[in-house]
């Protein structure tokens, strides 16, 4: 740690149309280190390590490696570098086995054809060296995300990588794959490995990196080590100004249930049970958070709540009212609002101006129109209030949605659902992609929507963000409600049910 | 999630986005431009002088009619030209409406000239079959029945494609065989249609009273300017207002941009593919009725196998940018072509008319190629820059 740096980017600056993606950026990395790069959405982080890893050309600034200036000019001269990259969607070809994929490109061959038993014995060597456990010869599509990542790890070490740029890494996985993903950083960097570490999660950077850089708008504002950073002085540097990232709120005053879930019974695309007999309730004034890892049966659930799939069995209540067939328009109109899990394939039309937009579900009623007559002056005179009232931030209501930042949109989307004045309030992923200023306009708005009485269920694979706002928390694991808990929960604990090994209260 | 950098976010969509906001007129008219210099290109190495072919292809659009300084016998000359070129115009702007209103619902509506053939067909029925009535109700009930028609014709793709996910591309494709071959079989010798003189694979001409009010009488001229320009201007300005001031051409809208989003907004999407395709269709079945009623006043088999109106129109379409205005331009540009290199029009000791009609075929290939091509040309001008600063880069 006391070496000095091997790596250094100087003075880095890459434009895009409108916009200055880095500016002037310096950065260094010394050998054995985790050097995390912070920043909300837009920062430059990836800009800055696509730059590194010759994906994008700076219009200015150098990178020395060992004190010499290299120039790189796609990724290939970054492999021969010894710079390796895992970005946050993997290229693999789900087709082929885990060692096939490792050695792709650079395979060991037996004359003209591949020797695959030296390639797995190969994998196997490396993947002994760093702790890595993988079946060299398992199928890609058949392993889990976190032994998907894994593999990509292990693609850059077979390639010599000396350096790993890890972009986003967690945000696949599940709290235990995290944690051996840390445990795995550990043991690279015990063995000389650098590790350039992208993330925008506070808690993960004080855990696993020796020092910290932060982007804000494409400059660099500071460098710390880890001693002495806190979450608070990090979420300051990275925002620009104060953050309260503890969601104030008082204990929740749950009344009457107005969302109940009966045995609800759900197929997915492919006609197998999605959700295989579901039952809860979210009652007025209360935040249920349904936790689980992605894909056990959340998007079905989520469907059926809203009416774009229809259940096979059971019933959906809403203020008593059984709505199991309603279409979903009736929803709408009885009070169920949805915060959709991808604003820009479902929550939006990016096309549309933002003032259609937040008329998506009105645009047939008085005012918004009469007889099949639309009146785009009261749907802008609607947009210019809601805006203002959720602070939407780079659009007129005549801007077409598609040219705000994920933040902005989202405020739309949740100005429109909340502004019908929903009973039931269904919240899925609703800070996914946002900035730590967005996440916290959500969090506090969600909470104030449940004081004012309206039934909040969040579905999110954020535990984080489960813990921190809901109420009551429910465990889903193939397609089963498996645990319901406290506030108080530990993260492990959901962890563990998360994953199936039931330890709370069945509901 | 992924930074997006870039200032035109959301991949493709964001793309076209940025394209529209920096003035959709651009790149058309890049097109149409880059297509006359290589048609030019063309002409010079045939040998003649392109900008003398131009010019004659110019006047032969009657065009010069707006400029004053044009008199006597090229003046008249010029007013029959351009009474051409507005006739032809004239269909072209309704079939390409019918291309442009699917468009806007994510649909590619190939069935234009099946829907001009039953719309014009209905209006042969009406126009034939009504004598007596007065002609304000005669003409109105034969567009009537035209726009029904072509509404049913573009309908029956639409219920295809809502019940049962029938692409509309090949259901519209083999919509337009049926109401050719079906064309042909009604008008033939002893067809169900057939005109008075048995030998003759034509039908009757329309009554007196359902034909279109001529607007622009001429001596000596055959085939006059008639009403039904006005009925196309008009349909252009129905366009806007059904898309841009209705929830049904904000549902259409909703739709076409991003279905999944609309559905969750509790908009049918199947009933919004219907209704684009009968509407579409409806456009197209008005250039029939408005073609017949306007200056064809019968049709003969042969006409069912050589007219490409319907097809014309999705070059229109695609042109003008699914636009009104750009419609009408991108229309007025191919009927001028059309007409500017007829035999009739062109000057033959300036270039050659048979070589002019070819000269405009491939302009008009041309100028959807490049309209087409536009995404490659976005991508060549950026792979231009990357080029010029990795350049830079390998100086530093």
């Amino acid at each position: 740690m006391a070496e000095a740096a091997f790596l250094e980017l100087k003075g880095i600056t890459k434009r895009f149309p409108g916009v200055v993606a880095n500016d002037r950026v310096d950065f260094d990395l010394r050998r054995g280190e985790v050097h995390a790069l912070l920043g909300e959405n837009g920062a430059g982080k990836s800009t800055l390590m696509n730059t590194l890893y010759g994906l994008y050309h700076p219009e200015e600034g150098e990178i020395r490696l060992n004190g010499k200036p290299v120039r790189i000019g796609s990724p290939s001269d970054a492999i021969e570098l010894g710079i390796g990259m895992v970005h946050q969607h993997f290229m693999l070809i789900p087709v082929m086995t885990v060692a096939e994929n490792i050695v792709l490109a650079v395979e060991p061959r037996n004359g003209p054809f591949l020797d695959l038993a030296a390639a797995e014995k190969r994998v196997r060597d490396l993947s002994q060296r760093y702790g890595l456990a993988v079946d060299p010869g398992a199928r890609i599509q058949r392993i889990s995300v976190g032994q998907q990542q894994r593999v990509e790890i292990l693609k850059a070490l077979y390639r010599g990588a000396e350096i790993l740029i890890l972009d986003e890494p967690t945000a696949v996985l599940t709290p235990q794959e995290a944690h051996e993903l840390f445990e795995i950083v550990r043991s690279l960097t015990e063995q000389g490995k650098s590790i350039i570490f992208i993330t925008h999660k506070l808690n993960e950077v004080l855990e696993i990196a020796d020092r910290i850089t932060v982007l804000r708008q494409g400059k660099r504002i500071d460098t710390v080590p880890r001693e002495g950073a806190t979450q608070e002085g990090l979420a300051r540097l990275m925002v620009g100004r104060e953050v309260v990232l503890r969601v104030d709120k008082t204990p929740a005053e749950p009344a009457e249930p107005l969302l109940e879930v009966e045995n609800l019974l759900v197929f997915d695309n492919r006609g197998l049970e999605a959700c295989r007999g579901v039952s809860f309730q979210v009652r007025a004034g209360e935040i249920v958070g349904l936790a689980g890892v992605d894909g056990n049966g959340q998007t079905e659930l989520i469907d059926a709540l809203t009416g774009l799939r229809s259940p096979a069995a059971g019933h959906i209540l809403v203020a008593q009212k059984d709505i199991t067939g309603a279409s979903a328009r009736e929803r709408l109109d009885l009070g169920v609002g949805h915060i959709p899990e991808d604003r820009q394939v479902r929550g939006l039309v990016l096309d549309f101006s933002l003032a259609e937009n937040l008329a998506l579900h009105d645009f047939r009623k008085e005012p918004d129109s009469k007889w099949g007559w639309l009146y785009p002056k009261r749907l802008i005179e609607r947009a210019v209030r809601l805006l203002k009232e959720f602070d939407v931030r780079g659009g007129k209501p005549q801007t077409l949605a598609a040219t705000l930042s994920g933040g902005n949109q989202q405020k739309v989307v949740v100005a429109r659902e909340v502004s019908r004045d929903p009973k039931v309030l269904v919240a899925a992923q609703p800070t996914r992609g946002l900035d730590v200023g967005a996440i916290e306009f959500v969090h506090n708005r969600l909470v104030q929507e449940r004081d004012e009485g309206r039934a909040i269920l969040l579905v999110s694979l954020e535990l984080e963000e489960i813990l921190s706002l809901s109420d009551r928390i429910l465990v889903i694991y193939e397609g089963r409600i498996v645990g319901e808990y406290g506030p108080d929960v530990s993260e492990e604990e959901l962890g563990i049910a998360m994953t199936g090994g039931v330890r709370g209260k069945a509901a | 999630m992924a930074e997006t950098p870039e200032a035109t976010p959301g991949g493709f969509s964001g793309l076209t986005g940025f394209y529209e906001r920096a003035g959709g007129f651009i790149v058309p008219f890049a097109a149409t431009v880059l297509a006359f210099v290589i048609g030019g290109l063309v002409v010079a190495i045939t040998g003649h002088n392109p900008f003398a072919a131009y010019k004659a292809i110019f006047n032969g659009t009657g065009l010069n009619w707006f400029f004053p300084w044009v008199q006597g016998d090229d003046r008249t000359h010029a007013a029959v030209n351009l009474e051409q070129t507005l006739i032809i115009m004239t269909p072209l702007m309704l079939t390409a409406l019918a291309v442009a209103f699917a468009f806007r619902c994510g649909l590619f509506n190939i069935g234009g000239q099946g829907q001009y053939w039953v719309g014009f067909i209905a209006a042969i029925w009406i126009g034939t079959h009504m004598s007596g009535l007065s002609r304000p109700v005669h003409v109105l009930l034969a567009i009537l029945a035209a726009i029904v028609a072509g509404a049913i014709w573009g309908g029956i793709a639409g219920i295809l494609k809502a019940a049962v996910g029938a692409h509309e591309v090949i259901s519209t494709i083999m919509l337009n065989w049926i109401a050719i071959y079906g064309g042909q079989y009604l008008f033939e010798p002893n067809g169900p249609l057939q005109g008075p003189i048995p030998a003759l694979p034509r039908s009757s001409i329309i009554d007196g009273s359902a034909k279109l009010w001529p607007i622009w009488k001429m001596e000596g001229v055959i085939q006059v300017l008639h009403a039904g320009i006005f009925i196309a201007l008009f349909a252009l300005v129905v366009y806007y207002i059904l898309l841009n001031r209705t929830t049904l051409g904000y549902e259409v809208r909703a739709v076409g941009f991003n279905p999944e989003a609309a559905r969750y907004g509790g908009i049918s999407v199947a009933r919004n593919y219907f209704l684009a395709l009968a509407i579409s269709g409806a456009f197209a079945g008005l250039a029939g009725g408005v073609d017949l009623l306007g200056y064809k006043f019968s049709v003969d088999t042969s006409d069912f196998a050589t007219n490409q109106v319907g097809f014309t129109g999705i070059a229109v379409a695609l042109l003008g940018r699914n636009k009104p205005l750009g419609i009408m331009f991108a229309a007025l540009l191919f009927a001028g072509l059309q007409t500017g290199t007829s035999t009739r029009a062109l000057d033959p000791t300036i270039f050659s008319p048979s070589l002019a009609t070819d000269l405009a075929t491939i302009i008009q290939a041309l100028v959807i190629f490049f309209v087409g091509a536009e995404v490659l040309i976005f991508f060549i001008w950026r792979a231009r820059r990357h080029l010029r600063f990795r350049g830079a880069g390998a100086q530093a």
